[in-house]
């Protein structure tokens, strides 16, 4: 029998706790107050500052786990996934919940594959009935929406970004406990020797709070200075349809859809895209649409909030324009 | 180099989703195709194998019997053999139970220096199996692998998509590389492909086939129920005398009315 606690897998980059790590907490404070357990946190790295397992602890963290090893220097999938699970075992926890972000979808199932148990995927909600967790995850990029159970303990899910609000840092919260994790010495294939920046300061696509795409509308790659003036007047992110992805306009990381990213942001501003049922699925949860089409019958309009019809070499400028004028 | 490549057939990615008694509507998934980021797979291990000019490429894959079709256009692809898992204790096999079969099958089949997956399925969008396939396997894994920089004697460095840019993977050999989207496009097969495949070794195998108890493969993650998100009303076409003018409407909308910008 496991204890009622959630643990959470904090992800961390360049001394900072990432945002997703306490949307984590936020989840996790959910689930223990129905459970009746506690939040716990667990932090992996060389060096760590200290101020990582005191910012959990007064995001709501009662217990944080560190692993503090000259061996967790860089990512590696097979040692990290190890410790993990070691400290899964120790502490005993009900529900383990990591990001769903590139590092979290890559250790998440190797934990789970460690620990013989089975993960839910990008989760967007949780509940908890008779003692367990029914989980909401969407599948087939959010045309459905399932309610999950895990019939296997710990339940362990990855958390989708931009669904929770972040926990709040209390500074006056009662101090965590520490407890640090002894890490032996485990071999890995495979490593994380360097990371390669795409460049740019624009915020990451999955993250950012506006999102401004372009689809073939665009007509080329030199066209979407257009957007991305656009783009840096809100503060957005620069997306694109798989046709301009296809026509080598843009890199696949910009793709939006069912074979792309998944978004959610506050706004989403679509322009020169027709709106295929692939692209909806990646970014039908947005908040509000803006779709900016030179055809009034384009899909894109049918779920839009807000549309204007018009060439976006003309309306583009234009909004850009009169986002600046409010601003002023 | 021999290469294993898994791969699924999944609904067309153009497919509407109905449900019905609380499920997905089994009669809305009519169109099947190979798993987009299982035919990144493909593509990638027919590169390298006709790079290294030396090999072969199995692919393995757990469907029911009509899954065949689609498995035999993997092969119209270039692939030189395929292994297809039937048994009616494959059905409704979650990421955990199918890799645990991949991974009795991929030992059967035994003699590879790489399996490749696709990152996930567009069905279920897990992202899960390969992953856990790699455990079972005892072997590395790279995960959202989007080119691969050298690959050579027991070794490859590979580039792997992540949050604003991509990490380079220095890994051991044989691993698990799950395939994102990368720079490859796949080919379509020809005329001469199609024709070819019918002739390629293609073997049917069942749970006792690869040694795997049924009882073992029960799904431990249960799907309650299924429905459809609330669906999206069109909103406003924002009119204007000119282009500026509706511009300002919009943005005034956008702060006053939606409150987002
Ligand atoms: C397996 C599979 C997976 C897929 N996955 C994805 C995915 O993940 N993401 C995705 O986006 N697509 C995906 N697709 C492709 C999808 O089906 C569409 O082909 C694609 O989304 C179309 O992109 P688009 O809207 O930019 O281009 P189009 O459909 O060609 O639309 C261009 C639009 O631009 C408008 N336009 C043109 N010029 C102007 C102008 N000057 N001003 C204003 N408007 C203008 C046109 O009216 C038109 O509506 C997938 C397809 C398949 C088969
Ligand atoms: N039934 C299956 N047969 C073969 N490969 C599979 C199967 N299910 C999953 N896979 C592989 O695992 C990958 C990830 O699937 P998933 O974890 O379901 O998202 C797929 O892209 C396939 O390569």
């Amino acid at each position: 029998m496991s204890t009622n606690n959630v643990l959470v897998v904090a992800e961390h980059l360049d001394g900072q706790l990432k945002r997703i790590s306490f949307e984590c907490v936020t989840a996790a404070a959910e689930i223990a107050g129905s459970l009746g357990g506690q939040v716990q946190a667990m932090v992996l790295g060389t060096s760590l500052p200290a101020a990582l397992a005191e910012q959990l602890g007064q995001a709501g963290a009662q217990t944080v786990f560190t692993a503090d090893d000259g061996s967790l220097q860089d990512y590696a999938p097979e040692r990290f996934a190890q410790v993990v699970a070691d400290t899964v075992r120790r502490a005993d926890p009900a529900v383990v919940l990591f990001g769903a972000t590139a590092r979290g979808r890559d250790l998440a199932p190797r934990v789970a594959a460690k620990l013989g148990v089975g993960l839910a995927s990008d989760c967007t909600g949780f509940a908890v009935k008779d003692g367990r967790l029914v989980i909401t995850r969407p599948m087939y990029a959010g045309k459905a929406i399932a309610q999950v159970a895990l019939q296997s303990s710990p339940q362990m899910a990855t958390v989708r970004p931009n669904i929770f609000p972040p926990a709040e840092v209390a500074p006056d919260r009662q101090e965590a406990t520490i407890e640090p994790v002894a890490v032996g010495e485990i071999a890995a294939g495979a490593v994380v020797e360097e990371f390669q920046a795409k460049g740019g300061d624009r915020p990451e696509l999955t993250e950012a709070n506006i999102i401004v795409s372009g689809g073939r509308g665009m007509g080329g790659p030199e066209n979407y200075v257009v957007i991305e003036a656009l783009a840096d007047a809100l503060g957005a992110a620069v997306g694109a349809s798989r046709a301009a992805v296809d026509a080598g306009w843009r890199p696949h990381s910009d793709q939006v859809g069912q074979t792309g990213k998944t978004v959610s942001p506050s706004l989403y501003v679509a322009c020169g895209i027709s709106g295929a049922i692939q692209h909806l699925a990646g970014m039908r949860t947005s908040k509000v649409i803006v779709a900016i089409n030179k055809d009034a019958d384009a899909p894109i309009f049918k779920v839009a909030d807000y549309g204007i019809v018009g060439d976006l070499f003309d309306v583009v400028p234009a909004l850009r324009e009169a986002i600046r004028e409010l601003n002023d | 180099m021999n290469i294993i490549v898994c791969m699924k057939r999944t609904p067309d990615t153009a497919t509407k989703i109905a449900v019905k008694d609380g499920q997905i509507d089994p009669a809305c998934l009519d169109t099947w195709i190979i798993n987009p980021y299982d035919e990144y797979a493909i593509e990638e291990a027919l590169q390298l194998r006709d790079r290294a000019g030396e090999g072969k490429i199995t692919l393995v894959s757990i469907g029911p019997p009509e899954a065949q079709e689609t498995i035999r256009k993997g092969l119209a692809m270039g692939c030189d053999e395929a292994v297809h898992l039937v048994d009616d204790a494959f059905a409704g096999l979650d990421p955990l139970g199918a890799a645990k079969v991949l991974a009795a099958a991929i030992q059967k089949v035994g003699d590879f220096d790489l399996v490749y997956t696709g990152w996930k399925g567009v069905d279920e969008d897990h992202g899960q199996t390969g992953i856990y396939l790699a455990e079972f396997l005892g072997l590395p894994h790279v995960s959202m692998v989007v080119k691969i920089d050298d690959i050579g004697d027991g070794e490859a460095r590979v580039e792997r998509e992540v949050e604003g840019g991509h990490e380079l993977v220095r890994t051991s050999l044989p691993a698990v590389f799950t395939a994102q989207k990368g720079e490859n496009e796949p080919r379509y097969p020809t005329l001469r492909g199609i024709m070819g495949a019918k002739k390629k070794p293609f073997q049917t195998w069942s749970a006792a086939d690869v040694g795997l108890d049924p009882a073992g493969l029960q799904p431990v993650q249960e799907i309650l129920s299924v429905t459809l998100p609330p669906q999206r009303q069109a909103g406003r076409i924002v009119e204007g005398e000119t282009v500026e003018e509706k511009a300002r409407e919009l943005a005034r909308l956008l702060r006053e009315e939606a409150k987002v910008i």
